[in-house]
């Protein structure tokens, strides 16, 4: 049996004295977008940094296709695993064609710089998420949405198997999220294992195939969305009360889930 | 030809340009037709219908000045638009390590005990690399170099070295060796002779070759550390290899010439804005521009006025007001 695309083993991590998680167990294969749920502070991001290798657990291990992650170089790791960073500033006008092409730095020798071919992968890559017509733009001056679609183009040019996206659409407006979202759904169509972490339940719902949720460093339950995401699972999650609607998804005839917060408070017991 | 191809070009053939006119100038009044003469008479044997101070002057004054200002205003724009990339932050300096700071007290203590040019070349060269080591190791922490931690790091070293300068002027003899020593500090090339130029070119050479190899990684470190790493580069061996050209560089550009400011600061912002913030072309590009804004700067310090005036002052005298005039165009976003 082939071994799993990626895969998490009893996974532990902390700074100094400082337990961020502990005892995470994750497997996630080809055509998969696994979402990893949790409020702000959870562990998502240093869980994230763990399984591409930048950080190494403190216990526990990550196989990239079966294979230890830390037997593994910096360039093998970035020939198969691309990392989509919160969004930042970058401190320089590089136009939108040169930074996809800084995905290629992993396939090119120390002191080359990208070829043609190297661009043309690049374009390829660009109108695949849609971005092509931006290629000459700075890239400081186009919005967050390009932007977080370019960094995903970026990635791609890396031509990797396994995609981590931190808070995808964090700081992007309700239109942008769903191009980026469905952008990633359209990348596990096409093979690769996505795995994304979001704030927001409703993300899971509409755009994951499976979900983890995560509340002080573990993970409560791991699943699919409509079996793992519940008004229970989902109260001990947020520590807030919600509720859960069923809706006829006007679109495909096909019932979906939908999160709704309580308006008012309601006295939860915190969980441990 | 594309229109970023022929500003390219352009940079690349204008040094030759300022290089052969800043032959013409200099105090003591050549004809130019006297000046082809003797480039000519260089390589195809003529008849010397010239006195032999104005072959000299022209053989052994302005040619190696005229080289030295290009290899050094090339080295410290070179350096200036790398350290800029690797630490992401366009005000930074190729001296922003200590390698200026620590050069001077290197020179300063050489001319305090000794009256050797070549001993003070060394000592500042020798102090220059010093002063970044300590830097980078004040500065390394958990195995890594946070570019916060290296700019703090340069910031504690400059300050020591320019107290120990202090110190050493202090407690020179005032008729002799401290205006020596502030001339030194002020930066010139009125002394520059063929030993200069044969002792800066291999480590500003070498230097430069190492970052022009490496110019394009430039890109993806300015993007920061964590997404560099996720694009497969060690940021570590990367960063430190570059701080190795850029001080190398800058060390022996300072040995020879004296402190020279604002060159590495501004050149690469004019480079920027003629052919954009890739590495890969502004690297070259700022090594054109530096090298001819030198020579402009140095054909300006040895014309001007009757006596030298130094080279130091004239970068800040030029220097600030456009470095303002940036400042203000771009409204601090450099974008």
């Amino acid at each position: 049996m082939m071994p799993p695309l990626l895969r998490l083993q009893d996974g532990s991590f902390c700074y100094r004295d400082k337990d961020i998680f502990s005892g995470l167990n994750l497997t996630m294969n080809r055509g998969e977008v696994l979402c990893v749920l949790g409020g702000n502070g959870c562990g998502k991001t240093t869980l994230l940094k763990c399984l591409n290798g930048s950080l190494r657990l403190r216990m526990g291990h990550v196989y990239l296709k079966g294979k230890y992650i830390h037997s593994m170089s910096s360039v093998e790791i970035a020939r198969r695993m691309g990392f989509v960073f919160q969004e930042h500033s970058p401190p320089f006008p590089f136009s939108v064609i040169e930074v996809v092409q800084m995905g290629r730095a992993p396939h090119l020798h120390l002191f080359a710089s990208p070829s043609h071919r190297d661009r043309a992968i690049a374009e390829k890559v660009l109108e695949m998420v849609g971005m092509l017509h931006l290629r000459k733009k700075p890239y400081t001056q186009i919005s967050g949405g390009e932007r977080q679609l370019v960094l995903i183009a970026r990635t791609l040019a890396q031509e990797p198997e396994v995609i981590l996206l931190d808070e995808p659409t964090s700081h992007l407006d309700f239109k942008n999220q769903t191009l980026v979202l469905r952008m990633v759904n359209k990348l596990a169509q096409n093979g690769l294992g996505v795995l994304m972490t979001s704030h927001l339940p409703d993300h899971a719902l509409l755009f994951s195939s499976r979900v983890a949720l995560m509340k002080n460093g573990r993970f409560l339950s791991v699943g699919r969305p409509e079996e793992v995401m519940t008004e229970e699972s989902l109260k001990e999650t947020y520590g807030i009360q919600v509720n859960l609607a069923t809706v006829i998804d006007p679109g495909n005839g096909k019932a979906l889930k939908l999160v709704i917060p309580a308006r008012e408070p309601v006295e939860v017991p915190e969980a441990h | 030809m594309s229109l970023s191809k022929k500003k390219l070009l352009i940079l690349m053939i204008s040094p030759i340009c300022f290089f052969l006119i800043s032959l013409f100038l200099g105090r003591y009044a050549i004809p130019p037709l006297t000046v082809i003469q003797v480039l000519i008479a260089k390589i195809i044997p003529t008849p010397h219908t010239w006195p032999k101070t104005v072959e000299a002057i022209i053989i052994n004054v302005r040619i190696p000045r005229a080289l030295l200002a290009m290899v050094i205003g090339a080295g410290l724009s070179v350096s200036g638009a790398s350290f800029q990339g690797i630490f992401s932050n366009p005000l930074v300096s190729p001296d922003i390590l200590g390698v200026s700071a620590a050069a001077g007290f290197g020179a300063a203590l050489a001319i305090l005990f000794s009256q050797s040019g070549l001993v003070t070349q060394m000592s500042a060269f020798g102090f220059g690399i010093l002063g970044v080591t300590i830097t980078y190791l004040i500065s390394r922490v958990y195995r890594t170099t946070p570019t916060l931690m290296l700019v703090l790091a340069g910031v504690i070293i400059a300050a020591l070295f320019g107290a120990l300068t202090s110190a050493t002027k202090y407690l020179a003899d005032p008729d002799a060796k401290l205006p020596a020593i502030t001339f030194w500090l002020m930066g010139s090339l009125a002394s520059s002779s063929w030993k200069d130029v044969l002792r800066a070119c291999p480590p500003i050479g070498a230097g430069m070759a190492g970052l022009l190899m490496l110019r394009w990684r430039i890109n993806l470190l300015s993007m920061g550390d964590e997404e560099a790493r996720s694009l497969g580069v060690r940021t570590e061996a990367l960063k430190g290899s570059i701080i190795i050209c850029c001080t190398l560089v800058t060390a022996a550009a300072v040995c020879v010439s004296g402190v020279i400011g604002w060159i590495g600061l501004i050149v690469p912002h004019i480079a920027r804005m003629l052919v954009g913030p890739n590495h890969k072309v502004l690297l070259p590009a700022s090594m054109a521009a530096g090298a001819c804004y030198l020579l402009l700067i140095d054909d300006i310090a040895r014309t001007a006025t009757a006596t030298e005036i130094p080279l130091g002052i004239i970068t800040a005298v030029v220097g600030a007001p456009f470095f303002a005039y940036l400042l203000r165009k771009t409204k601090g976003g450099w974008k």
